[in-house]
């Protein structure tokens, strides 16, 4: 008998594994180039607003040091 | 029809009419089927590679980025950092139990509790900026409702919310005060209401720990991904608890994920010594962030604001910063004295903190 449940539990992961599989393989892609543009072109539309990409002035900069007595 | 298939866990022993030897085979036969189909399909659409579109962007200059605070206070090696919506909080955990609350732009010390285990490898702000959340090696996630009062003391109000059979590696808030997600040791992830700790979806799927998650951007709906110690990264259904995608191309335990700012890719960090990154529509690896020179495991990733580049904390100590498009490195920082552990990019950008094992965070 506890073979018998050994199996049992194999098949049902084996299932699952099989299932999952079912899931994965059936989703609709895109091509890479597509998707490449994609990337490229949100990186392009926030470029300017990406303060470590464009690097900050002084004043823009929270962490930059000021005069020791202001906020 | 296997999709009708309600409780996975019930072995159908009773109604089973074949040998289960001949269904295992069977079943092994139909999942490589479906593995080598799935690798076909993929390879299908896989006509160019990101860094060869990204040829005809311009490259980037040189990057002079500094240390503009030390977060001195931990005890011993910091193991997380989340930051604050308000951009200027932080909370970060260390193995000496110790969870501190910093204002980064004072480097005063807000809150300190100090958790009943070791080895807090987790912890995230609260989107209301009212309360962290954390946890390691009690299994557990752990809710401290931060009080306007410094003087009270925070233990008394803890909430306990998640409880693994094994560490607590990663959690986040959602978009909510009301709901955390967890990963654990124990090879799962889960999600917990947080006013009553009920379990509200579990996550199977991963063969060994979970190391780390992300949740998606929250215009890109119910995703989230997880990355372990099988190698894999799996993207998940919040709703139905249904792993979606899965990925492993990495050669050893992913130790970081985080998504593009789209929604649409995600990166990851492993101890193989690279970053990758992972389009989601093109269902593939699309880049891999690596050199020869750099042998030492990615402990943490994250993003610019505007995806371009991508920062990595290393454990030999340094950050290496990279051209997401290009595949290029763009600039390598010093700084730590030991491991880099944790790394996080502040909410609007301005800055990114890392954590490490030399006791100390760095904005």
């Amino acid at each position: 008998m506890p073979s018998k449940m050994h199996n049992a539990g194999r098949v049902a992961h084996a299932r699952r594994m099989v299932q999952q599989l079912r899931i994965e393989a059936s989703i609709e892609r895109i091509k890479v180039s597509k998707a490449s543009s994609d990337l490229m072109r949100y990186c392009g539309e926030h470029a300017k607003s990406d303060p470590l990409l464009m690097g900050l002035g002084a004043s823009e900069n929270p962490f930059k040091d000021k005069k020791p007595w202001s906020k | 029809n296997l999709m009708t298939d309600e409780s996975p866990r019930v072995p159908e022993m009773a109604t089973q009419e074949v040998q289960p030897n001949e269904t295992l085979t069977h079943l092994k036969t139909e999942s490589d089927t479906l593995k080598t189909k799935l690798e076909e399909e993929r390879a299908k659409l896989h006509d160019v590679e990101l860094h060869q579109v990204a040829e005809k962007v311009d490259g980037l200059g040189q990057f002079i980025m500094k240390t503009r605070r030390t977060l001195k206070g931990h005890g011993n090696k910091v193991l997380c950092m989340d930051w604050c919506k308000d951009k200027r909080r932080i909370v970060s955990s260390s193995q000496d139990g110790k969870v501190i609350v910093w204002d980064a732009f004072t480097t005063n010390k807000e809150h300190a509790v100090t958790m009943p285990c070791t080895w807090v490898m987790a912890c995230a702000y609260a989107p209301s900026g009212c309360a962290v959340a954390c946890g390691g090696l009690d299994n557990k996630c752990s809710v401290y409702p931060l009080s306007l009062d410094k003087n009270e003391n925070l233990a008394a109000k803890k909430k306990s919310v998640a409880m693994h059979t094994n560490y607590l590696s990663a959690c986040s808030f959602t978009n909510s005060d009301m709901q955390i997600l967890t990963s654990s040791g124990d090879g799962t992830c889960a999600l917990w209401d947080v006013e009553s700790g009920q379990l509200l979806q579990s996550f199977h799927g991963h063969a060994a720990d979970v190391l780390c998650l992300d949740l998606a951007p929250s215009e890109t709906g119910n995703t989230f991904v997880s990355g372990g110690c099988d190698k894999k990264a799996n993207v998940w259904d919040m709703r139905s608890g249904q792993c979606i995608q899965s990925f492993e191309t990495h050669e050893s335990d992913i130790n970081s994920v985080r998504y593009y700012p789209s929604g649409d890719a995600f990166a990851s960090g492993s101890d193989d010594a690279t970053c990758r990154l992972y389009d989601l529509r093109a269902d593939r690896e699309v880049a891999i962030y690596s050199k020869e020179s750099i042998i030492f495991g990615v402990s943490s990733v994250d993003f610019s604001l505007s995806g371009r580049l991508l920062f990595g904390g290393y454990n030999d100590y340094t950050i290496n910063v990279w051209d997401v498009l290009k595949g290029t490195r763009v600039s390598i920082l010093f700084g730590h004295e030991n491991r880099v552990s944790t790394l996080r990019v502040s909410p609007d950008g301005t800055a990114f903190c890392t954590g490490s094992w030399d006791h100390t965070l760095r904005v």
